[in-house]
């Protein structure tokens, strides 16, 4: 069983406490013109995704505590969680990553 | 090849069985190819073969990182079945359980096709609703399934659970009659076999590290036995692909999660078809040991732990107590877990890419089994003729781009 740590309201629980919504810091293509965004733009957003064998920042929601989303850093291989920041932090340098820089 | 045949099997008693050959080579590799397929599971080897058999295409050589069959092919509970929603889904998956019906003769091993009959269960007003406009779009297509009433159902299952005040009653279910099971393993060793005497070199315990690329182009891979060249690559590797793929730098619509099964302690018959029950998220058949096969939901996350989680795993069998509540006291043998691809609208990829040379097949999620003999047939073809087959050209990568959804994810037996 996965726990994990709420950075937002504090409490820890398992898994099934929580939501994953998966890959975290994609950003939707910002223009006041739909037209002037590209169809490649638009499936890189949609449906592109990094799915690494290894660390991994992902969205999780503390659906059964406050209810907000946050940010966490996982190994997809071993499973385990190694940061957890909320939404308004920047994305972790996962290439020079560093277990206690959160 | 030695041919097998009851004949074979008693000229070789009589030599107290000492004279068998191995069933496939195990070939050092060559420097060069025409095709190198990345991935020895069912789908890579159906691929191999087909290009071999059908277009002649026997310098080839597929490659695996461990023993072949060893990923989804040897992990799934070998469910094979065509009654899908979108007339492009009906046409490869049918085209590939019509092959499976005639296998056993062709790859002359015996893959233990049991068309035992497959029903998805109905235990929602809205499931009822979503199966009978299927049995209409299979009508259509030609594809023989019919919609069973409640008492229907308990006739061809009599343990299963229809009190109606069950917390979701069983209202009916779709048939389909040829729909049933295979030996997973013998699919994987039966086209080894065919595609080695057909001359493709079946290379294991080979990891690919890198894809060779100039100009565009692909030259070839590095792997851990050596560098080999190429003229054209195709990547097989299920779950691996985003790993794979990202070696071409080519990055894929496609997420990676365990799916788990698990089996139990072999008991007399007493389920002689499939059940999937898609409300409750659970699907089982019995083996002819006699073992229950039990399926269920992937993990949350994305993740490559050949695991499963717990929570998953309980879910399965809460899904497998609500259906038959006798099996309560069963005892679980065996638990394991497969990296499956998810792809966005849960159909396959299956094609071309932006490196020319470059081929992939990938994107079955939780359903590759049922595929493999029409996916390899397809995925042969579109490589050895440089464009894609038919049946195959729906599925091509580039409808992420176009926005040409083949979308199966609210038409799945089971919904990940």
């Amino acid at each position: 069983m996965l726990v994990l740590h709420c950075p937002v309201c504090g409490i820890e629980g398992e898994e099934a406490d929580f939501h994953c919504g998966g890959e975290a810091h994609l950003v939707r293509p910002q223009s006041h013109d739909p037209e002037n965004v590209s169809d490649e733009v638009l499936r890189d957003y949609l449906y592109l995704r990094q799915n690494p064998r290894g660390l991994h920042c992902e969205m999780w929601q503390c659906t059964r505590g406050c209810g907000k989303w946050f940010n966490a850093v996982r190994d997809t291989v071993t499973m385990e969680f190694k940061a957890f920041y909320r939404m308004d932090q920047k994305a972790p340098d996962l290439a020079n990553f560093d277990e206690g820089q959160s | 090849m030695n041919r097998y045949s009851i004949f074979t099997l008693a000229r070789n008693a009589l030599t107290f069985h000492k004279g068998w050959q191995k069933a496939w080579r195990s070939p050092e590799p060559k420097s060069e190819y025409d095709v190198v397929i990345v991935g020895a599971g069912g789908h890579g080897l159906a691929t191999a073969y087909y290009l071999a058999k059908e277009h002649g295409v026997t310098n080839v050589a597929i490659l695996d990182k461990g023993w072949l069959g060893g990923g989804n092919t040897g992990r799934n509970t070998t469910i094979i079945r065509s009654n899908y929603l979108q007339p492009e889904s009906i046409a490869i998956y049918e085209l590939s359980r019509s092959l499976y019906e005639g296998l056993s003769q062709e790859l002359n091993f015996n893959i233990m096709f049991s068309p035992r009959g497959l029903l998805n269960l109905c235990l929602t007003e809205h499931e009822l609703r979503v199966f009978k406009r299927i049995v209409h779009a299979n009508r259509i297509a030609g594809l023989d399934t019919q919609f069973l009433s409640r008492e229907e159902v308990k006739g061809l299952v009599p343990l299963i659970n229809d009190s109606p005040d069950a917390r979701y009653p069983l209202l009916g279910a779709l048939y389909q009659p040829r729909g049933g099971t295979a030996r997973h393993d013998a699919i994987a060793w039966g086209y080894a076999r065919g595609a080695d005497a057909l001359g493709v070199d079946v290379i294991q315990n080979c990891a690919v590290t890198g894809i060779s690329r100039r100009g565009g182009s692909v030259t070839g891979v590095d792997t851990t036995r050596g560098k080999i060249k190429a003229k054209k690559v195709a990547v097989v590797a299920a779950g691996h692909t985003s790993v794979i793929m990202d070696m071409a730098g080519v990055r894929m619509p496609l997420e990676s999660v365990a799916l788990q099964a698990m089996v139990s302690e072999p008991v007399k018959p007493m389920l002689d078809v499939v059940v999937m029950a898609g409300a409750v998220h659970g699907y089982v058949s019995q083996s002819d040991k006699g073992e229950l096969v039990i399926g269920g939901g992937a993990d949350a996350c994305n993740n490559y732990s050949q695991r499963g989680s717990i929570p998953a795993l309980e879910h399965t069998a809460t899904a497998l107590l609500e259906l038959f509540p006798a099996f309560s006291r069963m005892r679980m043998l065996r638990q394991w877990g497969g990296i499956v691809d998810m792809s966005a609208d849960r159909s396959p990829v299956i094609g071309e890419t932006d490196v020319k040379g470059l081929y992939v097949n990938c994107g079955w999620g939780t359903g590759g089994f049922k595929a493999i003999p029409g996916s390899g047939f397809v995925f042969a073809d579109s490589i050895a003729n440089d464009r894609p087959h038919p049946i195959a050209e729906p599925f091509g990568l580039n409808r992420f781009l176009e926005g040409r959804m083949v979308d199966e994810s609210t038409a799945a037996a089971v919904a990940h």
